[in-house]
């Protein structure tokens, strides 16, 4: 080791720079450009989460719900309901599943270097809807916490999910390919399996299903966005330690092994706290479309492939994404909400196409 | 410092593709691996490298090296330059540092990435998105990559085969330099017999996983050898700067079984 470090001191020293050095002058106007796009991102995001909070049914204006944040005692308890147990809950909720499916997606299609991969490849967000169906349909309720009993069983077959996934692509070395079909096996299957609880479902429990399956924020509350919220801390803590083994992953398995990457622990570790990511954003909103697969590419576009900056970036526009189509589901048909699910996946469907034109002819 | 291959063996399934292979490499030596197509040089390579499930021991300096350890002595650049990835070029010399990289880049080490791009001149490519270069280009940038690591073993799969001519040459010089200056081994899979001679201490010839011969460009590149490993006919002739020159004439069946 002292030696190594010696070698790598004596080619420091023998590649000095000159007295005339090259300049690393373009490389930091290229960060400085990078953080620019971040400081965009972040005063979009404080923008959309006021606007988040200003837009509902009731006709709260700006400087009403402001009032209300800062100053809470001084307004009716109505509008301190509307503002504290409403709204902000529901932009909270946005705002965590948003950075949920944004860092997923990212951690998707870096470990499997594949740029349609997010977090639903690996057929969890079925598995999610597969559990809640049977909830639905069955009605069984957990003691003490019933509010819990939709989520915790898509929670759980969302992990079952992963489980069979995991034990596939870990038997052929967690390779990409093995990891995309093993997905795309159990998104079928998954699938297949909520096809019929909804075959033999009453049309009132029918339609409770596929209500859920839309995906709303309505369903939070101060008691699930806690949960959320600890679930992104944690995986996001989890990865710090290998943004530049991830970055490093970019440039394919064998490259990154022949720089010191162990490649199948990191693809272990990250397929963890992906299932840990998107289990946590679904089980508590349902399935929210596109958000996962889009968030990443436009996080690319604007900051690159360095993960010090592309994962923030991509749980960022993640975010601004939720909170755009959270405002949009609540002013395109007034007094009532769109399921946001829709509303994604509407505001993606386009979006990608234009990054798929965009993209012509570049890697992804 | 020495590199000891001890009896290294490598199968893919049930077949054998490097077969007992016992060498040992010096510092300040740069050795060829020379073979035709499917020889097991990139094996060879990729197995002292750790990068592959292999039987036998590599010690450095007398001391066994683990696989997962390797990585800390010995820089392995892979043969293929299509990496699909949209990281920029200094981004890619940063990561051969990857061990000591932090949320925080220092400026002086970002310098010096940039020095070692200027090597092969690359500096002005710097903010360029790996995808957008050459092959060529593409291969010198983990070139610098791999240098930048600083290594004590310095392997290389075909580290000329996407360059033209010229930097063929540029290439070729500094992995001397540098085995000369700091001691460092270097090994390289080659086809370019001639290269090899001119440019390397020693010469590897690989068949069948096996080593045909070893030593100086004069006792390996003979008819017999080329034959028996190419397939081919072919003069050696030695010029007047007492270089060999290889000069293929014709393939004649195909290649001989190992020995």
């Amino acid at each position: 080791m002292i030696r190594a470090n010696l070698s790598e001191a004596a080619v420091d020293a023998a590649s000095d720079p000159p007295s005339d050095p090259p300049s690393a002058t373009a490389y930091r106007a290229l960060i400085q450009r990078r953080l620019l796009w971040l400081i965009c991102g972040i005063t979009a995001f404080l923008a959309l989460a006021v606007a988040d909070i200003v837009t509902g049914p009731s006709m709260l204006g700006l400087g009403e719900v402001l009032h209300t944040l800062v100053t809470p005692s001084e307004v009716s308890s109505m509008t301190r309901v509307i503002v504290f147990d409403i709204r902000l809950p529901v932009t909270c909720m946005a705002i965590l599943v948003g950075l949920a499916l944004g860092m997923a997606g990212v951690h998707m299609q870096t470990i499997l270097g594949n740029p349609l991969a997010s977090p639903y490849t690996l057929g969890f967000s079925a598995a999610a809807g597969f559990g809640a169906a049977i909830v639905i349909l069955t009605g069984i309720t957990l003691p003490f916490v019933p509010w819990l009993t939709i989520p915790l069983a898509a929670f759980l077959m969302c992990l079952a999910a992963g489980g069979i996934v995991f034990f596939f692509a870990r038997m052929q070395g967690m390779s990409p390919e093995v990891m995309v079909l093993a997905g795309i096996a159990t998104l079928f299957m998954f699938q297949a399996a909520q096809s019929f609880v909804q075959y033999i479902a009453s049309p009132e429990v029918l339609q409770s299903i596929v209500f859920w399956l839309f995906g709303s924020l309505l369903r939070a509350s101060w008691a699930n966005v806690p949960i959320v919220a600890a679930v992104v801390a944690l995986a996001t803590l989890a990865v710090l330690p290998d943004i530049w083994r991830l970055t490093a992953l970019r440039l394919g398995g064998s490259r990154a092994a022949a720089i010191g990457v162990n490649v199948q622990a990191l693809r272990i570790k990250v397929f963890a706290v992906v299932a840990l990511l998107t289990t946590g954003a679904v089980a508590f909103v349902g399935t929210i479309g596109f958000v996962g697969l889009v968030a990443p590419h436009i996080a690319r576009m604007a900051v690159g492939e360095d993960q010090r900056l592309l994962l923030p970036m991509a749980g960022l526009t993640g975010a601004n994404i939720m909170l755009a189509a959270s405002v949009l589901s609540k002013i395109v048909s007034p007094g009532a909400v769109i399921p946001i699910g829709i509303v994604t996946a509407v505001i993606g469907v386009p979006f990608l196409f234009f990054l798929i034109l965009r993209g012509q002819g570049r890697n992804w | 410092m020495t590199l000891f291959i001890d009896t290294l063996c490598v199968r893919y399934g049930a077949a054998p593709v490097i077969r007992d292979v016992t060498d040992t490499w010096r510092d300040g030596e740069v050795t060829a691996l020379i073979g035709c197509n499917g020889a097991g040089k990139s094996t060879l390579l990729k197995a002292v490298a750790g990068l592959l499930p292999a039987q036998g021991t590599v010690r450095l300096d007398g001391i066994p090296l683990p696989p997962a350890d390797r990585g800390r002595h010995i820089a392995y650049m892979p043969q293929e330059t299509g990496a699909a990835s949209s990281l920029t070029v200094l981004e890619v010399v940063l990561l051969g540092r990857l061990r000591s990289l932090s949320m925080r880049l220092p400026s002086a080490l970002i310098a010096k990435a940039v020095t070692a791009l200027d090597t092969f001149g690359l500096a002005h490519l710097q903010t360029r998105r790996l995808d957008e270069l050459s092959g060529g280009q593409r291969q010198l940038v983990f070139l610098t990559q791999a240098l930048f690591r600083a290594p004590r073993v310095l392997l290389l799969d075909e580290p000329t085969a996407a360059l033209d001519l010229r930097h063929q040459l540029l290439v070729l010089e500094r992995l001397r330099h540098l085995a000369a200056s700091t001691g460092t081994i270097v090994a390289m899979a080659l086809h370019d017999l001639n290269l090899a001679a001119q440019f390397t201490d020693r010469l590897i010839a690989l068949h069948g996983g096996e080593f045909r011969a070893a030593g100086a460009a004069e006792d390996v590149l003979n008819r017999d050898n080329l034959a028996a490993m190419y397939g081919i006919e072919a003069d050696v002739l030695r010029l007047g700067n007492a270089r060999l020159q290889v000069m293929p004439l014709r393939a004649t069946t195909k290649a001989g079984a190992p020995s």
